[in-house]
């Protein structure tokens, strides 16, 4: 039986927050993260299904589709490692005082652009 | 609320099957686990296929077949994909009110992140072995 009382989340209540912005996108990078699983499925089994199943997935990872759920993911993968480090840390009881932790959830976001940044600077396939 | 009981149990056997998802510490631990693990395998990849700009199907299979290669592979979906499941688990847990769909749901996932974990397992040992 389904309890009529409402489950989290409950945000309309809330005002916006730093801290709460980076908990609900840490939620909703680990989702698409948990999504994009299936293109490193694809790619494994293209390689082990041979060269034509492996060009179906380049053509399509190399395109302007792919590209976009490429920087997406490592989009997401950088922000929820960032606040998945955060989190660890705050495992050890630091970091809860407020001040505290809106500046680790701004370092978050620091992190996360950063390091997506550095890598499509490294990646570039224009230069 | 004292009963007789409580003096032979040690905190960790009251704490097991505890929490609003009734299972303990152990879903914790393992996401916790798997999350430190997740990070150099996650970054090895990264940095790894940033490299393969501009290779061909031959130079991508002669990667992976490299043993270290191939069972840091192993490693990274087998670590993320448990990880994953354990998350999805949660967002499930808060947003499905209706236990017997949230059961099914979290039956589900795990179904499909154990058959995903097998295809790449399998995928990535039939390269490493047989080319």
């Amino acid at each position: 039986m389904a309890s009529e009382k409402p489950l989290s989340p409950h945000i309309q209540i809330y005002r916006w927050e730093i801290t709460m912005l980076v908990s609900i996108l840490h939620r909703a990078a680990g989702v698409a993260l948990a999504a994009g699983t299936v293109l490193l499925v694809w790619m494994l089994l293209a390689l082990a299904s041979g060269e034509a199943a492996y060009e179906c997935f380049h053509k399509f990872i190399a395109g302007p589709i792919g590209a976009l759920l490429l920087f997406g993911w490592t989009g997401a993968l950088f922000f929820h490692m960032g606040n998945g480090i955060r989190h660890l840390v705050m495992d050890t009881g630091r970091g809860y005082a407020i001040p505290a932790a809106r500046r680790g959830a701004l370092m978050v976001f620091v992190f996360a652009v950063a390091m997506t940044l550095l890598v499509w600077f490294v990646a570039c396939p224009w230069q | 609320m004292a009963h007789s009981s409580q003096r032979i149990l040690s905190p960790l056997a009251r704490a097991r099957g505890a929490g609003s998802a009734h299972h303990g510490a152990g879903h914790w631990m393992r996401q916790r686990i798997t999350a430190i693990a997740n990070i150099p395998l996650m970054l090895w990849l990264v940095w790894s296929v940033v490299h393969m700009q501009g290779w061909g199907y031959a130079d991508v299979t002669a990667w992976l077949a490299q043993p270290v290669n191939a069972v840091l592979m192993i490693l990274a979906v087998l670590s993320t994909f448990y990880h994953a499941a354990l998350g999805a688990q949660v967002v499930v847990e808060d947003y499905v009110p209706h236990p017997g769909f949230r059961m099914g749901k979290i039956i589900g996932l795990r179904l499909f992140f154990i058959a995903a974990a097998v295809a790449s397992v399998f995928s990535i040992l039939k390269v490493a072995f047989a080319g």
